[in-house]
């Protein structure tokens, strides 16, 4: 029987003729691993952000228009769809920050063993939970 | 010699006095990317300690706090490093994705322009509420 692989061998080259190689992963096949996640999850989060930007754009433009203005906005804000657009915001933006923060280590050379890059996977998630979680605690304690 | 120089000698003379890569942009765009990222990092920094404060404020606390200079400038270099940041990102992902030449363009243009519209306007309204 021929090897499953096999199908995956189908490539072209240059000129547009079929060759027998190895093509780049097929997702649907691909086991997701902790780095192609995580490097996925960094451009989604990226995109996602300028939604972000534009609501933050409406609600400064909300307070420089008027105040009646601004006691809308607010109340988007501080209804529950609100808050849970900006709780997922907050988990997004510091994902987006903790894991630029390994790019530009990575842009100065460092961290790129395979081990090294594992664990600072691992330390982005963490990092990304607990800053979302106590930037949220201290928003509710603070009344 | 030194890895720079060394570097520099696989190029043509005409290559090197572009000092384009084979994306033919040169360094403008990554560089760019990074110095934005860069700035973001004390700047977002402020940013969530700049809403944690505000929070539940009304307009005239927001008109306050955007009147002392300092956070209207934090706020101004949020606004435009954070627009920027985004337009570079933007722009990579549409390159990368869309593959019809003409759509890829008129995506670009479109994203651009409403990145620049979105960043106007989250400037002009920092400096309306600062003055």
């Amino acid at each position: 029987m021929q090897d499953v692989r096999e199908t995956l061998m189908q490539g072209r080259n240059s000129d547009g003729r079929s060759v027998r190689r190895p093509l780049s992963p097929h997702l649907q096949v691909y086991k997701p691993q902790i780095s192609s996640v995580l490097s996925i999850f960094h451009r989604f989060s990226g995109v996602a952000l300028t939604g972000g930007a534009v609501l933050l754009a409406l609600w400064l433009a909300a307070a420089a228009d008027s105040p009646h203005t601004f006691l809308i906005a607010q109340r988007l804000v501080d209804s529950f769809p609100g808050l849970s657009i900006l709780f997922g915001f907050t988990v997004l933006l510091f994902y987006h920050f903790c894991n630029g923060i390994r790019h530009l280590l990575w842009d100065a050379g460092y961290g790129f063993d395979l081990s090294t890059m594992h664990r600072t996977g691992y330390i982005v998630i963490g990092a990304t939970l607990c800053l979302a979680a106590l930037v949220w605690a201290v928003g509710f304690a603070i009344g | 010699m030194n890895d720079v120089n060394s570097a520099r000698k696989m190029r043509s003379a005409l290559g090197q006095v572009r000092g384009y890569g084979s994306a033919k942009s040169g360094l403008r765009h990554w560089r760019a990317q990074r110095l934005t990222a860069i700035a973001l990092l004390p700047l977002t920094f402020y940013f969530i300690i700049s809403i944690l404060v505000l929070k539940g404020a009304n307009q005239v606390a927001i008109r306050a706090y955007m009147h002392e200079p300092w956070n209207a400038v934090l706020f101004l270099g949020l606004a435009v490093c954070l627009f920027y940041h985004a337009q570079l990102g933007l722009e990579v992902v549409i390159e990368d994705y869309i593959h019809g030449e003409g759509r890829r363009v008129l995506l670009l243009l479109l994203m651009r322009g409403s990145v620049a519209f979105f960043g106007l306007l989250a400037t002009l309204s920092i400096l309306k509420l600062a003055l």
